[in-house]
């Protein structure tokens, strides 16, 4: 039993809820007893009277015209009370709807399809089965078009044009993006001693949270109020786009987002089964579910990466970089669904740079459009870090190849130093706070990095293969600051509200939304840290836009850095009311108070004291307050970011080979990760723990591939293959902290790091196990024949 | 057609269809929600429930294939308010994040400690192979398993260990 140890040990410094506490420290999870009991209500539990059920007809055809639809047979189903098509919707101009990079999507097809999965029609019923029973008494008219599928064929000029819903769209481009400077750039290339050049492709994977997405719309007959209960991780920003697209007012919608099972990004976008659960309740009167299988989930929403880039690297022959050069080519599907800042249409990828110092960079993009489903920014990927560190992390790794060099020493070589910070990077990134050789350190000493190379060495002499790769991350995350990010034309903020009630207990109402992240704990923590009420005498309220303030919501770990500090500032606001009022109980001068954790003293006399409970009893009692103080005990606040913060961390990735089968043993992972402040230890380690085991999935097994058809190879469980337990080890995590100084608390966010570093690390590893074959690269996913076909000389990128 | 089942110690009769699944009769029919759906090809585990004792995957099993069985579900873990020491390690080793996989990992887990009351890592591994966790990276989940079999050495515990 020796391994329960080191998780119920009480690291030293740390509360638990038993003992004193107040604040910051490991602390068990207050959302724990009802997931325990299965007592956790997620969308598919809510029940209303009268339910009916809605599913969806999606095309089999990657790309076909529409030539008609006959739904009379399902409509003649005896369950069933509505058949809606796409023809249907365009008549109340609900077909298309805006996503959220200001392109549109098809709510129902109307015209043609254009990737396998999408909406074609629906049908509600009276149950859940009878609802898919009606949808194959449908009967569609297609008339199949090429499809558009390889990537790189879809600029051709004799390609079908995919989106010719758009005016005057005569091909397949989505946009051009650039960053950095090219001249600059090329100039740092032209005197550099080496080049390495590599294509390096990110391919398609999906979130695939366990939870697929889903909704329950309840329009109330009467006053006309819409409720909807959604898998959303961003229920305000939702209630805008409704009101924008389906013309309801704003203050008749109410999203509910109750427990969520995962997000991972992929609950971000709006989908067209939701805006079809509210037509239909708007049409029929009636509670309307929809709940996707997992196909569904599959194959229609928001997929994560699909990025080819070419990556270049240049340095002097002793290992300092110069600078780093990409082009990307992006694959956006049918329809530009990306949910990110909209002055980024690249996400954050200008993060390419990484941790180095280095004297120019430059990256140009081209983004297009192909006959596969909509998405691309989702899957923890910090607004498309994931990619940016993936490329910068890979190349260098050839560079220390090519320069027959250490990786690690490369890494520590050209690491920004601290008296750097605050970094301005070569793409315009101002990294707020960091220590990075520190951090790499910990990491080797974790791993005993000199006896794994000498482990190594051994094992090679007798032809076994064993690899080590190292990652070292840095993330841009807390989107954003106002001045440049919006989603749509909403500022990227967040709303925090704190009411004391007069016996001294609390509830904060929070914008961002947990799917799994323990939010109602970490922010009943920071309130406590602030305020010095007890979090388990702090409710938290979140996921209900008719009762939390507004806010953009929980993803591109966003909620500490936004939410978080809009926690500690608005405790503070209410901490300074809360002076006032103590002044006047304790007759004396606000400046003769001194604070101590849920109490005003005077200073010097201890003994003259009053707890925040007496403070808001006597807020909310009768008597006199101290001039210009008005009643009650309690605040709000919106928190606009100055910056974004900016994590980081050393990953150490140990694997075998087996030179017989190809197959790849991750045999230890060491991740050493740097969020600033650290609020509950034990729910980061959980955070980090979830990202490395997505990492391995992207890095050996997950992918969303397609035939030349379009037909879709990763529509199931079983095709599109997840880590089980048998596939990870046990984890090894440690920590450094660089609190942000912008940040009211210091705290960075740390929900997607560890899915942002670990695949190169991976990659990187079997790499290096590999280098008795000369291999300088090999694409994800690092399956036991893609392995085999990299022994051989033979592997092609994946698309 | 009607079938008659024992769920949690209470027996149910319900009029149903014949290809109704079992983990939509637990939730639909009798409002029994901790067991979730996932994945319909029987690769997630987060319907896994127990049939007579053994742990099944509730979406490939038909509701009438339980008919005249005792079915127990993650409702059925807490005997008279006390949790089951599975549930207990749950929360004390933070082997939860979203909670969707927990009720079926949980219904494996103590079904793994009453056949073995003293599992290794590996074993626990491979108890819980057969489902997916998008969330904890599996070790909290293991550690959580390992707490429940050194609770339960520590002191005899018969709550929750037969339904």
């Amino acid at each position: 039993m020796t391994a329960v140890e080191p998780d119920t040990a009480k690291p030293e410094g740390f509360v638990d809820n038993d003992e004193k506490p107040v604040g910051y420290g490991r602390m068990l999870r207050k959302e724990d007893p009802r997931f325990v009991r299965g007592l956790g209500k997620y969308c598919d539990d809510v029940e209303l009277p009268g339910m009916l059920h809605l599913a969806i007809l999606r095309s089999p055809f990657a790309h076909a015209k529409i030539n008609g639809i006959d739904a009379s047979a399902a409509q003649a189903h005896p369950k069933v009370k509505a058949v809606i098509t796409g023809a249907d919707l365009a008549e109340q101009g609900l077909a298309w709807m805006p996503t959220l990079s200001n392109d549109v999507q098809a709510v129902l097809a109307t015209d043609k399809v254009r990737f396998q999965g999408q909406e074609v029609a629906f049908v509600v019923a009276e149950d859940r089965y009878s609802a898919r029973d009606a949808l194959e008494l449908i009967e569609v008219d297609y008339e199949a078009i090429d499809p558009v599928i390889d990537v790189r064929k879809a600029l051709d000029p004799d390609m079908p044009v995919i989106r010719d819903d758009l005016e005057d769209k005569t091909d397949n481009h989505c946009f051009d993006w650039e960053t950095g400077d090219e001249e600059a750039t090329n100039a740092v290339f032209d005197k550099a001693d080496v080049v390495v050049s590599e294509d390096i492709v990110y391919p398609r994977v999906h979130p695939a949270p366990m939870e697929t997405c889903g909704c329950v719309a309840d329009v109330e007959r009467v006053d006309g109020k819409l409720t909807l209960w959604s898998t959303t991780q961003a229920p305000h920003a939702h209630r805008t786009v409704y009101a924008l697209v389906a013309g309801l007012p704003e203050h008749k919608i109410r999203v509910i987002a109750p427990d969520i099972g995962g997000g991972f990004g992929n609950k971000v976008p709006i989908y067209p089964g939701y805006v079809c659960a509210i037509v239909a309740s708007l049409v029929i009167g009636k509670p309307v579910k929809w709940m996707e299988d997992r196909t569904e989930n599959l194959v229609s929403t928001g997929f994560a990466r699909d990025y080819i880039m070419r990556g270049e690297i240049a340095a002097t022959k002793d290992g300092k970089i110069l600078g780093i050069r990409t082009n990307v080519l992006a694959d956006h599907g049918a329809f530009n669904g990306t949910a990110a800042p909209v002055k980024y249409p690249a996400g954050f990828f200008g993060v390419f740079t990484g941790s180095y110092d280095i004297e120019a960079a430059h990256c140009k993009m081209t983004a297009v459009y192909t006959n596969k489903a909509p998405g691309g920014m989702a899957y923890a990927c910090s607004f498309r870090i994931t990619e940016a560190v993936y490329l910068v992390e890979r190349i260098v790794d050839c560079l220390a190849y090519e320069l027959d060099m250490d990786p690690a020493e490369l890494r520590l070589k050209n690491f920004i130093q601290p008296d750097q910070f605050p970094y301005e990077s070569k793409t315009g990134w101002v990294y707020d706070s960091g220590d990075y050789e520190p951090t790499m350190r910990k990491a080797m000493d974790m791993a005993g990095y000199e006896e794994l190379r000498r482990e190594q060495a051994e094992k090679r002499e007798r032809g076994e293969l064993m690899g080590i790769g190292i990652s070292f991350f840095t993330e841009a995350v807390g989107a954003g600051p106002r001045k440049d990010m919006d989603i749509l034309g909403l500022g990227m903020a967040d709303g925090c509200e704190l009411r004391i009630h007069p016996t001294g207990k609390a509830v904060v109402r929070l914008s961002v939304k947990t799917q799994g992240q323990g939010h109602e704990t970490t922010f009943a923590q920071i309130v406590a840290e602030e305020i010095g009420i007890p979090p388990a005498d702090i409710d938290v309220v979140h996921g209900d836009t008719d009762n939390t303030p507004f806010g953009l919501g929980t993803y591109g770990s966003r909620s500490t850095p936004v939410s978080g500090a809009a926690a500690a500032l608005v405790a503070r606001k209410v901490r300074d009311k809360a002076q006032i009022i103590a002044s006047g109980m304790l007759e004396v001068s606000v400046a003769d108070l001194e604070w101590d954790k849920g109490s005003f003293h005077v200073k010097g006399d201890p003994s003259q004291s009053v707890t925040i409970a007496d403070i808001a009893m006597k807020a909310h009692g009768a008597g006199d307050l101290p001039e210009g103080i008005e009643g009650g005990l309690e605040a709000q606040i919106c928190y606009n970011p100055d910056n974004l913060t900016y994590p980081f961390g050393a990953y150490i990735c140990v694997v075998d080979i087996d030179p017989g089968t190809a197959e790849v043993k991750v045999r230890r992972f060491i991740a050493v990760d740097d969020c600033g402040t650290q609020i509950n230890p034990m729910i980061i380690e959980g955070q980090v723990h979830g990202g490395l085991a997505d990492g391995v999935g992207m890095a050996l097994m997950e992918m969303i591939a397609f035939d030349e058809d379009g037909n879709c190879l990763g529509g199931s469980l079983m095709d599109y293959l997840i880590p089980t337990a048998m596939e990870v080890p046990d984890w090894e995590t440690g920590h450094t902290v660089t609190p942000s100084p912008h940040h009211p608390i210091g705290a960075k966010g740390i929900g997607e790091s560890a899915t942002v570093g670990s695949p190169p690390a991976i990659v990187n590893a079997v790499v290096d196990a590999l280098k008795p074959y000369n291999v300088r690269h090999a694409d994800m996913p690092l399956t036991p024949s893609r392995v085999w076909e990299a022994m051989q000389g033979t592997l092609q990128p994946p698309i | 057609m009607q079938v008659t089942m024992s769920v949690n110690g209470e027996e149910v009769t319900k009029e149903i269809e014949g290809r109704l699944l079992l983990v939509h009769f637990i939730r639909d029919h009798l409002g029994l929600t901790g067991t979730h759906w996932g994945c319909d090809t029987s690769n997630c585990g987060t319907c896994v429930v127990w049939m007579d004792d053994e742990p099944v995957k509730s979406c490939t099993v038909l509701a009438a294939m339980a008919g005249g069985r005792t079915v127990r579900t993650v409702e059925g873990l807490e005997v008279d308010g006390v949790l089951d020491p599975v549930q207990q390690g749950f929360i004390e080793c933070h082997g939860l994040q979203c909670g969707f996989c927990t009720p079926g990992m949980m219904m494996t887990a103590r079904a793994l400690l009453d056949e073995n009351p003293n599992p290794s890592e590996e074993e626990i591994r491979e108890a819980i192979s057969g489902q997916i966790c998008r969330c904890t990276g599996y070790s909290t989940i293991i550690r959580s398993i390992q707490w429940a079999a050194a609770k339960e050495a520590e002191t005899p515990v018969t709550v929750g260990s037969a339904s």
